[in-house]
């Protein structure tokens, strides 16, 4: 069992990949299910661009994304992955699913968060004549900003989770290496280990979070 | 400078409730320069008329004229960009917490396109302008009320309108914030010409600052004019709102309705009644007030020891310039706002399609 000298980069490694798969799906994530959400927002009956035909397609796709289970995610998308990646094996084909899992997720999360905008702020700034995009742009997602990036956190730690789901179909990342070296060979000491890493890494991101959505809100 | 003609506001049947007429077909101007109030009990329309001005909501029918263009026919871009003339300060201020106060009054400049250099020119001017130079850097969350308010004024008036919409701009403020406030709102008329239509439940606000009234109930003009004209009128709806009469029941003894104002002051009918004739006069109730910046009031008077003397009295006075009569109980305008009432009760239909009319409106 004193293997740790072998076992310990090997896991520096497996933390690395975790970070890299959800470092680079939550900047995916962020760069769709934003905007997702503006629309979902903006195309509700009686918000500032009614749309009652998007809005429909787009929350069907929206629910769609958040009623599957993950892990049947992970094998519906395999042919997606594939054609973008070329290959479902590996952290950055994980990346793929990944993206696809939490960009509904945090679409809702951003529609709740622009909701609670009060409408008396749109209706101030229409009444400057302003554009409709420049009340996104001026007056939605700056006051929304802290609940927003709550939400962003929110996903980050979702996004974490999944990807150590996404280790038992062969991911890589801290759950591939947990099943494999922790389950399959029966070593209880490196589930743990992984464990208390992923528990440290959701700690300091949603610590981080919770700060900076403070720092942000001026209310 | 505003005009709307016979506008009309429908919203249509929603779910579970039946399709409101919130404007019935409104017709009234205000001149270049005119503080205009506009009053009624909640739910008459007073919210949505103001928002037809600036098409927040669009009319189902009729014309919306604001400085000599007819909103109604522009489209969109062009309803955008007259909406630059046309200021709005809200109840709830409705500034962003975003931003700083300075950000707050930037934002309009920043929507039309003005250089970074002049944006920080006006927002200091305009920051000086309301009396907050040293709150420029302070978020809305900082500030009291009264100070959000002169924010929301300071940013109505960012992009030099030529008309300023209030929306119950006091109604969320403590009595010395809002004597602020209106201070405020007059000297801005005033210093840039601005022509005022402001929305309130308030009659203190509209005795305090406006120059004319209409009164609103269940979407229609009521009654309206100069105040000046309309508190002299007798049996008006809007002067019974502005200064209640005071009630008539219960007194005892000769009525008699005093309407107060510079021109027929209280003093030469109670030196008549009292001095002159020996009556034996009490005030029953009533009050003076200053109204537009003058003296109007009225007042309700016992008289007894009368012997028929006093209908020739009240005659002589009359013919003297004072506004004096019999009151009766039961003869006071009926309270506006019963609005279960069946619509035959209604009362007619009165359009008031100039507000200042009357000559010796004070500007």
């Amino acid at each position: 069992m004193n293997d740790w000298d072998r076992i310990g980069p090997q896991l520096a490694e497996a933390t690395w990949d975790t970070l890299y798969m959800v470092g680079v799906s939550t900047v995916l994530t962020v760069l769709i299910g934003v905007p997702l959400g503006v629309l979902l927002t903006i195309t509700a009956p009686g918000a500032l661009s009614p749309s009652p035909a998007v809005h429909r397609v787009l929350g069907l796709l929206v629910n769609l994304g958040r009623s599957l289970p993950f892990i049947i995610l992970l094998v519906l998308v395999a042919p997606i992955t594939r054609g973008i990646v070329g290959t479902t094996i590996g952290s950055t084909a994980t990346i793929v699913p990944l993206t696809i899992g939490a960009v509904p997720f945090l679409a809702r999360l951003v529609e709740s968060s622009l909701r609670e905008v009060g409408p008396g702020k749109v209706e101030a700034t229409l009444a400057m004549g302003a554009r409709r995009r420049d009340v996104v742009r001026t007056v939605l997602l700056p006051e929304a900003l802290p609940s927003l990036v709550a939400g962003i956190t929110v996903t980050v730690v979702a996004l974490i989770s999944y990807s150590a789901m996404a280790g038992a179909i062969g991911g890589g990342g801290l759950g591939d290496f947990a099943i494999r070296y922790g389950y399959q060979q029966f070593r209880t000491d490196i589930t743990v280990a992984t464990v208390v890493l992923l528990l440290v890494v959701v700690q300091v991101l949603q610590w981080a979070g919770d700060r900076w959505a403070r720092r942000l809100a001026h209310v | 400078m505003i005009e709307l003609r016979d506008v009309r506001k429908v919203f249509p049947a929603r779910r579970g409730a039946a399709e409101v007429v919130a404007v019935d077909g409104v017709s009234l101007s205000v001149a270049d320069g005119e503080f205009a109030g506009v009053v009624g009990p909640s739910g008459s329309g007073k919210s949505t008329l103001v928002r037809l001005v600036n098409l927040l909501e669009r009319p189902t029918s009729g014309q919306v004229v604001v400085d000599g263009q007819v909103l109604t026919d522009l489209d969109d871009d062009g309803v955008r960009r007259a909406r630059r003339a046309v200021g709005m300060v809200f109840q709830h201020f409705n500034l962003l917490d975003s931003r700083t106060a300075a950000g707050n009054v930037e934002h309009p400049l920043e929507l039309a396109g003005i250089g970074k250099a002049e944006r920080r020119r006006r927002v200091a001017d305009l920051l000086d302008l309301v009396g907050l130079a040293d709150r420029h850097a302070s978020r809305p969350a900082q500030l009291s009320g009264g100070q959000k308010q002169r924010v929301a004024i300071a940013r109505a008036l960012a992009a030099r309108p030529k008309v300023l919409l209030c929306d119950e701009a006091t109604s969320a403020l403590d009595p010395a914030s809002t004597a602020g406030v209106l201070d405020l709102l007059r000297q801005v008329r005033a210093d840039l010409g601005l022509t005022v239509l402001l929305i309130t439940h308030e009659m203190a606000v509209v005795r305090a600052v406006c120059d004319s009234a209409v009164l609103l109930d269940r979407g229609r003009v009521v009654d309206g004019g100069p105040l000046t004209e309309v508190l002299t009128r007798p049996h008006s709806p809007l002067a019974a709102q502005l200064l209640p009469a005071p009630a008539v029941a219960g007194a005892r003894g000769d009525l008699v309705r005093v309407t107060v104002t510079e021109a027929a002051p209280e003093g030469r009918v109670l030196r008549v009644l009292a001095g002159e004739l020996g009556l034996d006069v009490e005030v029953v109730g009533g009050s003076v007030e200053t109204v537009a910046g003058r003296r109007f009031g009225r007042l309700l008077l016992s008289v007894t020891g009368g012997d028929g003397r006093l209908d020739a009295a009240l005659q002589r006075l009359r013919d003297g310039g004072s506004l004096v009569e019999r009151a009766t109980p039961g003869d006071e305008p009926p309270p506006l706002g019963a609005h279960d009432e069946p619509d035959g009760a209604a009362p007619d239909r009165l359009v008031v399609p100039h507000l200042l009319d009357a000559p010796e409106v004070q500007r």
